[in-house]
């Protein structure tokens, strides 16, 4: 197998991927769940405590100013890196979670009313789906979910006759964390629009596997965790279009987020730092800006075709195991770099318990997608997932582990 | 490893003891772990301050369905005194290998659906075991 990238010297830059786990290397099949993290990113955060930490946009003092400086320049580079039209249009929030709440809280609030319709997928994570039910009953409002089959496809037919002048946002993630569908959103953007509707992008999974351009796309906002791409834990983004931001209500209020304040009221400070109430979370909106000059240098398009040949091994390797039953595509062309399963009667807990032992790391349970599982009469599964960093040989290392599985569950 | 799937904690699971509801039960209770979703019921017939039968019903992983499946074989006969006083340890003696803090809740699942069910019976708080 080829790869796009080189693999070996990626791995290099990940100093987790040297530690042994019950005695034996390594194997890091849960990147979905959140990925490691490359030296770079780890020594920048190091670096700027160590070096240039101070509050950021408050003082005149020489680490002040640098401080404010690495955590704008982070937001530029984050900007570009999603292809924003200004970097204005980009807002540092806790995570994707955090930003979701920020749209339905502000937005949503302001927007929707008694009777308007939210349209979700039934593959939706649960923050792309709780938000939108809280939001929705307290304005009452009505929360739907366009179908999708068994393989996490998008009934795109039923799409058209769910979309109607009540709808007023769609929700949907580019990636399913389940599935690993890639959905088709520049379709759905625009068809959304056609009726009126904005269109949230919960990129989670999509940004950081798959190219990610919102001008392209079209939507309106997008939501993605810097976690889940190399960046540290505690950083994630909001982007959205200028104008919608500049009309929408701040989400959190305090420092930073006015302009003037009295007695009486408060003026809102001007886009990004209106949705930034308080000290941001600057070391690591700096180590996400280093995580994306990371991915953007291997560039997204190779790291894209790296999964597709790696998802597309796992499947023919996974698809030889007896008892075992994927879900999810089987065109690696339209998924992402996860692989869902089941395996025999093995509960996925006691599957990830074996495999722990051998030094693999999977995720078991429902992956915050209950509906989904629901649906597909699954309380749970098990989900291998890559990244940069995946080798063909711990797809080989998976398997042997499914077979000692098998074989401790033999009857 | 293997030491954690003991043949006999697969046998439990693969074969479960007392695995059912009864009809009309004198304690029943049921209870999830939210973290994975484990879910046990035991039904617990008394006779006389005697527990004279008892089902489990439920789905989960190995160790938490092999814990119920031990348990109710183990409490058969035994007074609800008795019953009382079982601890976290006699469970993991029981089941007989080394857990981790996350599986730990697997396997005391079923003693708390037990301990909140029968303290219920005389009013005790049913949330009373241990993490
Ligand atoms: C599709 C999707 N959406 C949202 C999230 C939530 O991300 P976070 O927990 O970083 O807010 C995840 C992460 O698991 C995800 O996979």
């Amino acid at each position: 197998m080829t790869s796009t990238l080189d693999v070996a010297k990626i791995r290099a830059d990940f100093p987790i991927l040297n530690r042994r786990v019950h005695d034996k290397p390594l194997v890091f099949l849960d990147s979905a769940a959140s990925s490691q993290k490359p030296a770079v990113v780890i020594d920048a955060m190091d670096h700027y405590y160590r070096t240039s930490h101070a509050n950021v946009h408050r003082g005149v003092h020489t680490l002040s100013e640098e401080a404010t400086a690495l955590y704008e320049g982070a937001r530029r580079r984050i900007g570009k890196f999603i292809n924003a039209r200004s970097s204005r249009e980009v807002i540092f929030t806790r995570n994707a979670t955090e930003s979701i709440n920020l749209v339905a809280f502000t937005w949503g609030r302001a927007n929707l009313r008694s009777g308007d319709e939210i349209l979700l997928t039934e593959s939706e994570h649960h923050s792309n789906i709780v938000p939108w039910q809280m939001l929705a009953k307290e304005v009452g409002a009505i929360v739907r979910y366009i179908p999708v089959d068994a393989q996490g496809y998008l009934d795109t037919s039923a799409l058209d006759s769910m979309l109607t002048v009540k709808t007023k946002i769609v929700g949907i993630a580019s990636m399913s964390n389940v599935l690993g569908t890639i959905m088709p959103i520049e379709e759905v953007t625009q068809r959304a629009h056609g009726v009126g509707a904005l269109v949230l992008i919960d990129g989670a999974q999509g940004v950081p596997h798959l190219p990610t351009d919102v001008q392209a796309i079209g939507c309106d906002f997008l939501a993605f965790s810097g976690h889940k791409m190399c960046g540290p834990t505690g950083i994630g983004v909001l982007w959205g279009r200028r104008e919608l931001l500049e009309a929408m209500p701040p989400f959190l209020g305090g420092g930073d987020m006015i302009r003037t304040v009295t007695y009486e009221g408060a003026e809102w400070n001007e886009l990004p730092w209106k949705f930034e109430a308080g000290t941001p979370a600057i070391a690591e909106s700096i180590g996400l800006g280093v995580a994306v000059d990371y991915l953007s240098a291997l560039g997204m398009p190779a790291v894209r075709a790296h999964e597709r040949e790696i998802i597309a091994y796992a499947l023919d390797r996974l698809a030889e195991v007896p008892g075992l039953t994927l879900i999810g595509p089987d065109d690696p062309d339209r998924r992402g770099g996860v692989a869902t399963f089941t395996l025999d009667d093995i509960h996925p807990h006691d599957l990830a318990a074996i495999l722990d032992g051998e030094g693999i790391a999977i995720r078991a349970g429902h992956h915050c997608a209950m509906p989904l599982h629901r649906k597909l009469g699954l309380m749970a599964s098990s989900r291998a997932s890559f990244y940069i960093y995946s080798l063909p040989e711990e797809v080989d290392r998976l398997i042997e582990g499914l077979y000692k599985a098998k074989s401790i569950f033999k009857r | 490893m293997e030491d954690l799937y003991r043949d006999q904690i697969i046998d439990h699971y693969q074969n479960p003891r007392n695995h059912g509801t009864l009809e009309h039960p004198d304690i029943s209770y049921e209870e999830d772990n939210p973290v994975c979703g484990d879910h046990i019921r035991i039904d617990l017939k008394v006779d006389n301050g005697i527990v004279t039968d008892a089902r489990f019903a439920g789905h989960g992983c190995s160790i938490s369905q092999a814990s119920a499946s031990m348990l109710t074989e183990d409490i058969i006969g035994k007074s609800l005194e008795v019953v009382r006083q079982i601890g976290k340890e006699h469970v993991l003696e029981m089941l007989g290998i080394p857990l981790g803090p996350v599986r730990m809740k697997c396997a005391l699942l079923a003693l708390k659906v037990l301990k909140a069910g029968a303290y219920g019976l005389q009013g005790w708080p049913g949330d009373e075991e241990e993490e």
